[in-house]
């Protein structure tokens, strides 16, 4: 058969190709998302001093380095037994929340969003952050540059560094804020605020206006029915630092709520021998292939998914889009992938709206932001939610803390069999009678840019392949779960 | 020619300091003292002037072992440098030995000016040690055999079979 | 009429890395217009749709400048580098690990069976249901055709390591102001002899605020056993600070926040290896005489000597890796 090749994938994060195969009346007959990339963390972890990894996993990606280290530092914290003070939860959300912030202005605006802005069949030398400046102008263009300035400043000043910060200790953070800087914070989170009302207004202007891109967001071009998984507060809204993990089926209905730690017993992974990524799958429905539906394992954790899997938002701003978005999509669940992009904005409400809320919090400038482990380290498991999905560190240690034993459920691997699905589906939907154009390949493309996946995180490794006993303990020391591995031949 | 096992001759590099045991190696040649011949020996001013990377230079270049001496402690020409050889030999033991590398292969001997044998029969404990160990051979570490060209030839084709779209 | 001036063609690739050398670039913020002045981005995988099938049906030396980051682990990423170095003039090894390997190069304490049995045996944690005991194939047979994946090296390699490089930018990534420094530099023709890396050449100490006295260690302390006073050095209180042996351009930035310096700037000119430069300068501050305390200050402080010494520059180091038995070795 003739092969097309979309060698690499572009505007995103991360090494991918797609190999599209037409049969001989030039119909896709099949498409597939190859990631030939790996690293190896799981493996090279293993023998490292524990503190090392909120460092070390930082390089797991550099566009959401912030998750791995908060991830990793909640690692740690269950691994040492010791629970931060208030002042540093604050601290580590606060700066959570602006990260999530300026990820997701990155990806609308630089990865994903080109393609509406610009328009998804215009010349590949426009389709970039340089065209969306050139068709939005320079005002709006110093907005977005303006909003990345801001989060990447704040999050050097809080985490020591603009990129890869170096801040996170079982126990807390090495370092906290001043008065001078709480305000500074306050007063750029109003900014970020307003910045993310006028991005869901440009998005209303500029998708939800059109007609066209609006017949591709709800046609059949981009959808699969698949599971939904995300992190909900007490109150099942979404929250992006700390919760419990829910899943919710293609209609809608709760299939598991679970603490990150027995992760285990609801995510499996299978390996394809055409990709170094491997593919979770929810371990209780199975694999049935790169298929959706309610008999199918195969689940995405995106931002479209915590809205599934979600009551609602914590923030009264974001709240009311959310009922909006709904609203205007016909109801829970949305399973139309593109309308992630519209999704990705109203979390960037919520993390601005958090962002507010928490720089209010006069005790963010508190000197107790750090208390040192007393107990021997013994095992962990951190988990927040990446921009790109629900992301958990799980780490075993000796008594020196040296690690054993590494395991990295990351993001976008989450996604990688949805992505897959969507790529083949778009193909077939897009490619006929042999005509393919650069343009065409563009709108495959699209179907896994609305995933905004982070490649470079989900080619780390992958999880070490020893039989298991884990034990959870509280920062008390008692034990809260057991749980133990089988092998299977 | 490779060497087996049965006629592998060890090289080993001494960095030797100037004043103590540089002259013992020198009084092993003039009393005549029979040694085996398989070190090759760099002087320097003092121990405290071996910096680590010599060491891992030599290992990096081939070397099947590499010794350092000095004054004994308390002897140092210059009061105290060989503490700093002391120091740094352990710094490179503890690292060397995550690398992989036995610790025999890497040995620090004191020695003073007028301990020729002495010097003569460790530098013949160091040869046989490192004989029996075999050669050592870092850089075979890295090389590669050829798969790699075939891997990159591999790519060339997958490029070339895929079809043009006009762009 | 002004005549435009010529744009140059500029290429960003990534190989074994992280992205967070294309945030840095876009770090440069409002000048990155500048830099879209000065050149066409004719391949930049992050943030444009340029194709690899594009810089292979460009000239040889088409390129007038490419900044290559990421370390070569992987024969697709050799394929790129050598693409890359042919069609461009300038070529700058871009950050940490494509300089010295930097973090991904601590798997060459491994090799890649290793690696592959961790990430893709069965029977493990989550998650590899996998009782058939598949591994990625270089070539896979499906009903339509071929698929190939590249093959993944035994040992990861620096940039130039694998072709010859013009000039290097360190930094785990470069920070923003040293690289709109290395463009200006690049665009006025202001640069010093190839092979150079365009940084400063003093350490990290030098810039870094913390009081110094002198330092006498008895005791390397773990970062979570002591909470250090914010003016002190951080070497001083017993904490593994790089800085010593590393080159300067950050302006102390971790000191800042209270956390040792973990050596993501890499060496210094003229230093042939960054792990010999730490281990000499902490052996000298070691306060013993004694063997057996020396051994002890060691074992206890420094578990990890080569994730310590060489975090960044394993690939980079005289050894480059750990030792390999030859039943190990698949070839590359």
């Amino acid at each position: 058969m003739k092969r097309v090749s979309i060698d690499p994938i572009t505007r995103l994060e991360g090494h991918g190709k797609i190999d599209i195969f037409l049969d001989e009346q030039g119909e896709v007959a099949n498409a597939y998302l190859q990631i030939p990339e790996l690293r190896g963390f799981e493996r090279f972890c293993v023998g490292r001093p524990a503190e090392d990894m909120p460092n070390l996993t930082n390089r797991i990606c550099g566009v959401c380095p912030e998750a791995h280290h908060m991830a990793a530092t909640k690692a740690l914290d269950a691994m040492f037994h010791v629970d931060p003070p208030p002042a540093a939860k604050k601290l580590r959300e606060l700066f959570y929340s602006i990260f999530f912030a300026t990820d997701h202005t990155t990806h609308f605006y630089a990865l994903g969003g080109p393609d509406f802005v610009v328009g998804p069949q215009a010349p590949p030398s426009e389709r970039n952050i340089l065209g969306v400046v050139a068709k939005v102008g320079q005002e709006v263009a110093g907005k977005v540059l303006k909003m990345r300035r801001d989060g990447h400043a704040l999050i050097k000043m809080l985490g020591g560094r603009p990129v890869h910060p170096n801040w996170g200790v079982p126990g807390g953070v090495s370092h906290g804020i001043n008065e001078e800087q709480r305000q500074e914070i306050e007063r750029l989170g109003r900014d970020a605020v307003g910045f993310a009302q006028f991005s869901l207004k440009l998005f209303d202007q500029v998708v939800l206006a059109n007609s066209d891109y609006v017949k591709l967001i709800t046609g059949d071009l981009y959808v699969h029915r698949t599971y939904n998984m995300g992190t909900v507060d007490a109150h099942n809204h979404v929250n992006f630092y700390d919760g419990q993990i829910r899943v919710t089926g293609p209609d809608g209905r709760e299939h598991a709520k679970y603490a990150p730690a027995d992760y285990p017993h609801y995510v499996a992974e299978r390996v394809e021998p055409w990709s170094y990524l491997k593919f979770p799958y929810l371990r209780q429905v199975g694999w049935k292939g790169l298929v959706d539906g309610v008999d199918s394992g195969v689940y995405k954790a995106t931002p479209l998914s915590r809205l599934n899997v979600a009551e609602g938002m914590a923030t009264p701003l974001a709240a009311a889009e959310y009922r909006r978005f709904f609203e205007t999509l016909g109801g829970k669940p949305v399973h139309h992938t593109l309308a992630t992009h519209w999704a990705r904005l109203i979390e960037l409400l919520f993390a601005a709206e958090r962002w507010l809320e928490l720089s209010s919090d006069a005790e963010i400038t508190s000197k107790q932001y750090r208390v040192l482990p007393t107990a021997a380290p013994t095992e962990g498991v951190g988990c927040v939610e990446a921009p790109r999905g629900t992301l958990t560190h799980h780490y075993v240690s000796d008594e020196r803390g040296i690690l054993t034993q590494v395991n990295l459920i990351v993001g976008t691997t989450n996604n990688h069999a949805p992505i897959c699905m969507s790529v083949k589906k778009a193909a077939q939907g897009l490619i006929h009678k042999g005509k393919v154009t650069e343009g065409l390949l563009n709108m495959v493309e699209m179907a896994f840019r609305a995933y905004d996946p982070c490649f470079g995180c989900a080619t780390h490794s992958l999880p070490g392949q020893m039989p298991l006993e884990v034990n959870i303990r509280n920062p008390n020391g008692e034990l809260r779960h057991r749980l133990t591995r089988q092998i299977n031949y | 020619m490779p060497m087996t096992t049965e006629n592998f001759e060890p090289k080993i590099i001494a960095f030797m300091c100037n004043w103590c045991s540089y002259r013992a190696a020198d009084l092993a040649g003039t009393a005549r003292i029979k040694y085996a011949p398989n070190v090759r020996i760099i002087r320097v001013m003092c121990s405290g002037r071996i910096d680590p990377t010599f060491v891992l230079a030599a290992l990096a270049q081939g070397a099947d072992g590499v010794m350092l001496t000095g004054c004994h402690p308390g002897e140092c020409h210059y009061v105290n440098q060989n503490y700093k050889a002391l120091r740094r030999y352990a710094m490179l033991q503890h690292t060397l030995q995550q690398l992989g590398l036995e610790p025999e292969r890497l040995r620090l001997i004191w020695a003073s000016a007028a301990e020729g044998q002495q010097l003569a029969e460790a530098v013949d404990r160091l040869v046989e040690d490192i004989r029996r160990l075999g050669p050592l051979r870092w850089p075979a570490n890295w090389q590669e055999d050829g798969q790699r060209l075939k891997a990159l030839a591999a790519i060339e084709k997958e490029h070339a079979e895929a079809s043009e779209v006009p762009r | 009429m002004t005549q435009a001036k010529a744009k140059g063609k500029l290429a960003l690739y990534w190989a074994a890395s992280c992205g967070g050398c294309e945030i840095a670039v876009l770090g440069i913020d409002a000048k990155i217009l500048d830099v879209a002045e000065a050149f066409n981005i004719v391949f930049w995988p992050c943030a444009t749709d340029g194709k690899v099938r594009d810089v292979e049906q460009l000239p040889d030396g088409g390129i007038d400048l490419c900044l290559f980051n990421g370390g070569i682990r992987t024969s697709e990423q050799e394929y790129m580098a050598q693409l890359l170095r042919r069609k461009s003039r300038l070529l700058v090894a871009f950050g940490s690990c494509a300089q010295e390997g930097c973090i991904p190069g601590l798997a060459n304490l491994s090799n890649r069976q290793e690696v592959f049995d961790t990430v893709y045996r069965a029977a493990g944690p989550t998650f590899a249901e996998n009782p058939a005991e598949v591994r990625p194939q270089q070539h896979t047979e499906v009903p339509e055709g071929t698929l190939h994946l590249p093959m993944f090296y035994d040992t990861l390699r620096t940039l130039d390591q694998t072709v010859e490089v013009d000039y290097c930018l360190p930094g785990c990534p470069p920070e923003a102001e040293n690289i709109w420094a290395a463009i200006v530099a690049i665009l006025e023709g202001k640069l010093p002899p190839r092979g150079a890396v365009l940084g400063l050449n003093t350490t990290v100490c030098d810039e870094c605020p913390r009081k110094r006295n002198e330092k006498k260690i008895k005791k390397f302390y773990r970062t979570w056993q002591v909470i250090p006073d914010a003016e002190t050095c951080l070497l001083e209180q017993g904490l593994l600070c790089c800085g010593i042996a590393t080159r300067a351009g950050c302006k102390a930035l971790c000191p800042q926040v209270n956390s040792p310096c973990i050596g993501c700037h890499g060496a210094n000119d003229a230093v042939q290896d960054y792990g010999a430069r730490l281990m000499s300068a902490l052996a000298s501050v070691i306060d013993s005489e004694d063997p057996q305390e020396i051994g002890q200050i060691i074992a206890e402080g420094i578990p990890d000597p080569v994730g310590s010494f060489y975090r960044f520059s394993l690939a980079k180091s005289l050894l480059r890796r750990s030792k390999r038995e030859p039943t190990q070795r698949n070839g590359a």
